[in-house]
C-alpha cells in the first residue's frame, strides 16, 4: 500500500480516462485531509462498469454496489451519519440508463452527496454498445447500422430535478477538473459532475474533445436560466462542436439529511416507550 | 354466551373497518380474546366491505363463517351474507336502508339510523356508533365500556358520537348476555403492528418502505413513531431503492427493516443478491397476497414460499421465519432482526395478508422473551478486514468512520479485505463461508421453537403461517395433532422428525394451489399424505377446514 492506493492491480486499459479520475480523486482527498477532514470520514460508493473498480484502488471506506444502484445505497449511508462525506462514482450506462430514476430522485431530495459520472458514452465492460449519451454517429457492436433513438442531455434533467451543483469536467484539463471535483465535494447538497471520460478501446474521443472542449465560467452560478443556456448548448448527439466544461450551476437549499433525526442506538428507555405504545392498543 | 361472532357489513370507505376495530376493543375490554377478519376490495370508496369479529375466552386466530350477530349498514350486508346466517342470528340493521324481506331470522333489532343521526346532530359517518350502541344493549354490555373507548380512540367530536351511541343503545333491547371475563385485558393488534413492536424491541432504528398492501400499516406505524423513537422512516422511489437503501444503512451499522409484498419483492430481489454477496444484514417483511402480478391486491395467499426460499441468483444462506398470529409475528420479527445481524445475512419474516391486516389479542407473555442482541463487533488490533476468515464464517463487523481503517464491502467476489478477486480459491472460500454460517445457524435453530406441536394423535395437520389458528381449533375438535413450521430455512429437519413421531397420516393445509410446504417437505425427504388447498384469496374458515377434513379423512 502506497498512501491512499491499495495493492489491487489496476484493471483498466492503458490510456483509459479513468486513470486521471483516480489520480484526481487521490489528490483532492489528500488535499481535503491536509485541510483537516479525516480520511476515515470519506465513503466511496460505486456502481458496476469499469468506473466501479476505482474504489478497489483506494484505501478508503467503500461500498461497491450493483449496476445502476449506487445512489440509493449512498443516500442511506449519508442519512445514517451525516458527518461523513459520501462520493459516488457511477457510469453512463450504469446511472443514465439502468439507474437514472435514482439520480433524478437524489437530485430532487438535494441529499448531500457528490456524484461523479464516468461518462465514456459507451458500455466499456460490456464491450461497446450505445448508452443514453453516445454520439449518434457511433457504430456499436449491437447497432452496426447506427442509432435508432436520440440522446438525452443528463445535465438538463438533473438541473430541472433540483440538483444544487451541476458541472461538466474533462480530466485531461487536470487543474480545472480537480478544482471542480473539490468544489463538488465541499458543496453542501446534491453535487453532480458529468465527466468526459474517454474509453480508448470502444469510443476514443480524446482528439475530438481536445479540439472542442471549452472552459466556461458562468457569471452568476445561481442563475438557473444562464445555467440552462450553457448546458443546452451541446446535446451529446455529437462529439464535436463546442463542448462547455465548468461549474454551470450552484445554489443553496435545505438538504435531505438535515430533515432526519440523528440516529442513536436504542437505549433502555425504549422498553418504557414500547410499554406505553402497547397501551395505545388496549 | 361463551363466545360471540359479529359480522358488520357496508360500503367500502365508510367506516366498516373502524367499526370492526371498535367492536374488537369492546370485547377485549370485557376480557375476551378476539380475532378480526377484514374483507375489502381494492378500491377507496364503494364496493362491499365486511368484518367478522369473533370473541372467545381462549386465544383464537380463525373466523367462523356462521355468525351470531349481523350489523347491517346497508342492503348488501344482508343480501351478500345469507350463507353466514344461522337460524338464531340476531340482525341489527338500519331500517332506513335495509329490507329483511324473506329472511327466516326472527330476532331482529331495527333502528332508523338516519333519524337518530339527525336527532343527535351527528354526521352520516357516525352511523357505526349508533349500531354499536345497539350491539351493547343487545348483549347487555355496560355502556361505560363503549364510552371509554370512544373517549380514548375517537376523541374528536366525542360528544356527538357518544350521544349517537347512547340513542342506539336506548332504542335497542337486551337479547343475550356477554359476561365480562375475569382475565387480563389484552391489546388488540394486527400482525403488522405486532411485527413493528418486535422489530423495535430488537433495536430497529430505520425502516425503509414503498407503500404496498398488505404491509402499509407497518410503514404508517413507524412513520407515526419517528420522533418518539428517533427512527428514520424513508420512502424511496421504488422497491429497488428500498433494498439498496436498507443495505446502505446496514453497511453503516444501523439496524433496519424493509416491508413489501410479492410485486415489490420482485424488484428487491436484485438487491437481495448484493446482501448475500456482501454479507449485509437485512430484514425483509414479505407479506404474501394473491398473485401473480397484480392479482387480487387485498386478498390473501401463501404462494410465495419457494420464491422467498430461492430468490436471487447465486447461492447464499438466508433465514426464513413464518409467524402465524400477532404473538408469533412479534417474537419472530425480533428473532429475524437479531439473527440477520448475528449471521450477517438476509432474514425474512414471511407472512400474508391474513396475518398482516387481521387483528388478534396480543399476549407477549405467550412467547419467549425478546432481547436486542448485539452482533459480533471487531475489537482490533491490526488492519480491519471486513471479510476476515473465522471458524464459524462470521467476520466481525465494524462501521465507518474508524480512524486509520477502511471498511470495504463489495458486490463482486472479494478477498478478506473486500477488494474484488476472481481467484478460484478465494471464490470457493466466499461460498464456503456462507455455507459455514448457514450450518451454525442450523445448529442454533435446534434450541428454538422452530416446529410447534399442538395436541396429539396418529393423524396430524401440517401448516405454516396464518393457518395455524384454524388448524389448532378444528384439530382440537376432531382429535388431531397439529404440526406448525415456524422456520422454513434453514429447514428444521430434526425438529420436524421429532414432531412426526407417531404420526401415521399427515395432512397439509395451505392457501396455494400447488402445496408449496408439502413440496418443501418432499425435498427434505418427508412425506405428506393428503393436501387441503385453498386459493381463492380468502382465508380458511373453521367450517371450510372441517368440511375438507371430513372429506379427506373418509
Amino acid at each position: 500500500m502506497n498512501g491512499l492506493r491499495t495493492t489491487a492491480p489496476i484493471a483498466w486499459c492503458p490510456g483509459c480516462g479513468n486513470f486521471e479520475i483516480l489520480n484526481s480523486v487521490m489528490a483532492v482527498l489528500e488535499e481535503l485531509q491536509s485541510e483537516g477532514f479525516p480520511l476515515e470520514k470519506f465513503i466511496l460508493v460505486s456502481g458496476i462498469g469499469n468506473h466501479g473498480k476505482i474504489v478497489d484502488y483506494l484505501h478508503v471506506n467503500s461500498f461497491n454496489s450493483i449496476h445502476g444502484r449506487t445512489l440509493p445505497a449512498a443516500e442511506a449511508i449519508k442519512l445514517a451519519n451525516p458527518d461523513n462525506k459520501v462520493i459516488c462514482f457511477v457510469g453512463d450506462g450504469d446511472s443514465y440508463a439502468e439507474g437514472f430514476e435514482h439520480l433524478i430522485f437524489a437530485a430532487k431530495r438535494n441529499i448531500d452527496l457528490t456524484v461523479v459520472v464516468h461518462n465514456n458514452r459507451t458500455y466499456g465492460l460490456a464491450t461497446g454498445q450505445f448508452t443514453p449519451t453516445t454520439q449518434q454517429s457511433y457504430r456499436g457492436s449491437t447497432m452496426p447500422y447506427g442509432a435508432k433513438e436520440r440522446n438525452f442531455n443528463p445535465l438538463e434533467l438533473l438541473l430541472y430535478s433540483g440538483a444544487t451543483f451541476v458541472a461538466r469536467g474533462y480530466p485531461v484539463k487536470r487543474e480545472h477538473f480537480r478544482k471542480l471535483l473539490k468544489d463538488a465535494i465541499t458543496h453542501r447538497g446534491f453535487s453532480f459532475i458529468d465527466v468526459l471520460q474517454v474509453c480508448v478501446t470502444f469510443n476514443n474521443l480524446y482528439e475530438a474533445y481536445n479540439e472542442s472542449v471549452e472552459e466556461v465560467e458562468v457569471y452568476d452560478p445561481s442563475d438557473f436560466q444562464e445555467a440552462l443556456r450553457v448546458i443546452s448548448s451541446w446535446d451529446y448527439s455529437t462529439s464535436g462542436g463546442s463542448i462547455a466544461i465548468g461549474k454551470f450551476f450552484e445554489t443553496d437549499r435545505t438538504s435531505f439529511e438535515q430533515l432526519f433525526p440523528r440516529l442513536e442506538p436504542a437505549g433502555p428507555e425504549r422498553e418504557l416507550k414500547l410499554q406505553r405504545l402497547l397501551d395505545r392498543f388496549v | 354466551m361463551p363466545e360471540v361472532s359479529v359480522l358488520a357489513g357496508g360500503q367500502t370507505g365508510y367506516g366498516i373497518d373502524s367499526a370492526g376495530v371498535l367492536i374488537s376493543r369492546l370485547f377485549s375490554r370485557l376480557g375476551y380474546r378476539i380475532y378480526l377478519k377484514h374483507d375489502y376490495p381494492s378500491l377507496i370508496r364503494g364496493g362491499h366491505q365486511f368484518v367478522i369479529v369473533r370473541a372467545s375466552k381462549d386465544q383464537i386466530a380463525a373466523h367462523s363463517d356462521l355468525v351470531d350477530i349481523v350489523l347491517g349498514f346497508n342492503q348488501d350486508a344482508i343480501d351478500l351474507h345469507k350463507t353466514n346466517l344461522k337460524e338464531n342470528t340476531l340482525i341489527i340493521y338500519d331500517s332506513a336502508r335495509v329490507q329483511l324481506d324473506g329472511l327466516s331470522q326472527s330476532t331482529v333489532i331495527n333502528l332508523n339510523v338516519r333519524e337518530i343521526l339527525d336527532a343527535a346532530g351527528a354526521s352520516p359517518a357516525m352511523d357505526r356508533f349508533c349500531l354499536i350502541g345497539a350491539l351493547c344493549r343487545a348483549l347487555q354490555i355496560d355502556f361505560v365500556f363503549l364510552e371509554e373507548l370512544i373517549l380514548k380512540f375517537d376523541a374528536e367530536l366525542a360528544e356527538l358520537k357518544l350521544r349517537t351511541a347512547r340513542m342506539g343503545y336506548d332504542q335497542a333491547r337486551p337479547v343475550d348476555t356477554l359476561q365480562p371475563l375475569a382475565q387480563p385485558v389484552l391489546p388488540a393488534l394486527n400482525g403488522c403492528q405486532a411485527m413493528g413492536l418486535g422489530l423495535l424491541k430488537a433495536g430497529m432504528q430505520a425502516y425503509i418502505g414503498y407503500p404496498m398492501t398488505p404491509v402499509s400499516p407497518l410503514l404508517e406505524l413507524f412513520a407515526g413513531l419517528e420522533p418518539e423513537f428517533g427512527l428514520h422512516v424513508v420512502l424511496p422511489e421504488s422497491e429497488i431503492a428500498v433494498m439498496l437503501s436498507a443495505l446502505g444503512y446496514s453497511y453503516m451499522g444501523v439496524k433496519n427493516a424493509v416491508g413489501t409484498s410479492g410485486g415489490g419483492f420482485s424488484l428487491m430481489v436484485e438487491g437481495l443478491g448484493l446482501a448475500g454477496q456482501a454479507e449485509l444484514p437485512v430484514v425483509v417483511v414479505m407479506a404474501q397476497r394473491s398473485g401473480p402480478s397484480t392479482g387480487m391486491p387485498t386478498y390473501t395467499a401463501q404462494t410465495d414460499l419457494h420464491f422467498v426460499l430461492h430468490a436471487g441468483h447465486g447461492e447464499f444462506p438466508r433465514l426464513v421465519v413464518a409467524p402465524g398470529d400477532a404473538d408469533e409475528a412479534y417474537y419472530w420479527a425480533g428473532v429475524a432482526m437479531n439473527k440477520a445481524w448475528y449471521y450477517q445475512m438476509p432474514a425474512f419474516i414471511l407472512v400474508d395478508r391474513t396475518v398482516c391486516l387481521n387483528m388478534y389479542s396480543f399476549d407477549s407473555q405467550s412467547v419467549p422473551e425478546l432481547e436486542d442482541e448485539p452482533p459480533i463487533l471487531w475489537q482490533g488490533p491490526g488492519r480491519y478486514q471486513r471479510y476476515q476468515k473465522t471458524e464459524n464464517g462470521i467476520s466481525p463487523l465494524a462501521f465507518p468512520p474508524l480512524p486509520g481503517q477502511a471498511v470495504k464491502t463489495n458486490s463482486y467476489v472479494h478477498d478478506e479485505y473486500g477488494v474484488v478477486s476472481e481467484n478460484p480459491a478465494i471464490a470457493k472460500g466466499v461460498v464456503d463461508k456462507g455455507l459455514l454460517k448457514e450450518r451454525h445457524l442450523a445448529e442454533e435453530l435446534l434450541s428454538w421453537p422452530a416446529v410447534k406441536v399442538y395436541g396429539q394423535g396418529s393423524e396430524a395437520l401440517l401448516c405454516w403461517g396464518s393457518n395455524k389458528g384454524v388448524c389448532i381449533e378444528v384439530a382440537g375438535k376432531l382429535g388431531l395433532k397439529v404440526i406448525q413450521l415456524l422456520v422454513l430455512a434453514p429447514f428444521p429437519s430434526q425438529a420436524l422428525a421429532e414432531a412426526l413421531d407417531g404420526v401415521e397420516r399427515l395432512i397439509s393445509v395451505e392457501c396455494n394451489a400447488t402445496g408449496q410446504l408439502a413440496q418443501l417437505l418432499e425435498q427434505n425427504r418427508f412425506h405428506v399424505d393428503e393436501q387441503i388447498l385453498k386459493y381463492d384469496g380468502r382465508p380458511i374458515s373453521l367450517e371450510d377446514l372441517e368440511t375438507s377434513l371430513r372429506r379427506v379423512m373418509k
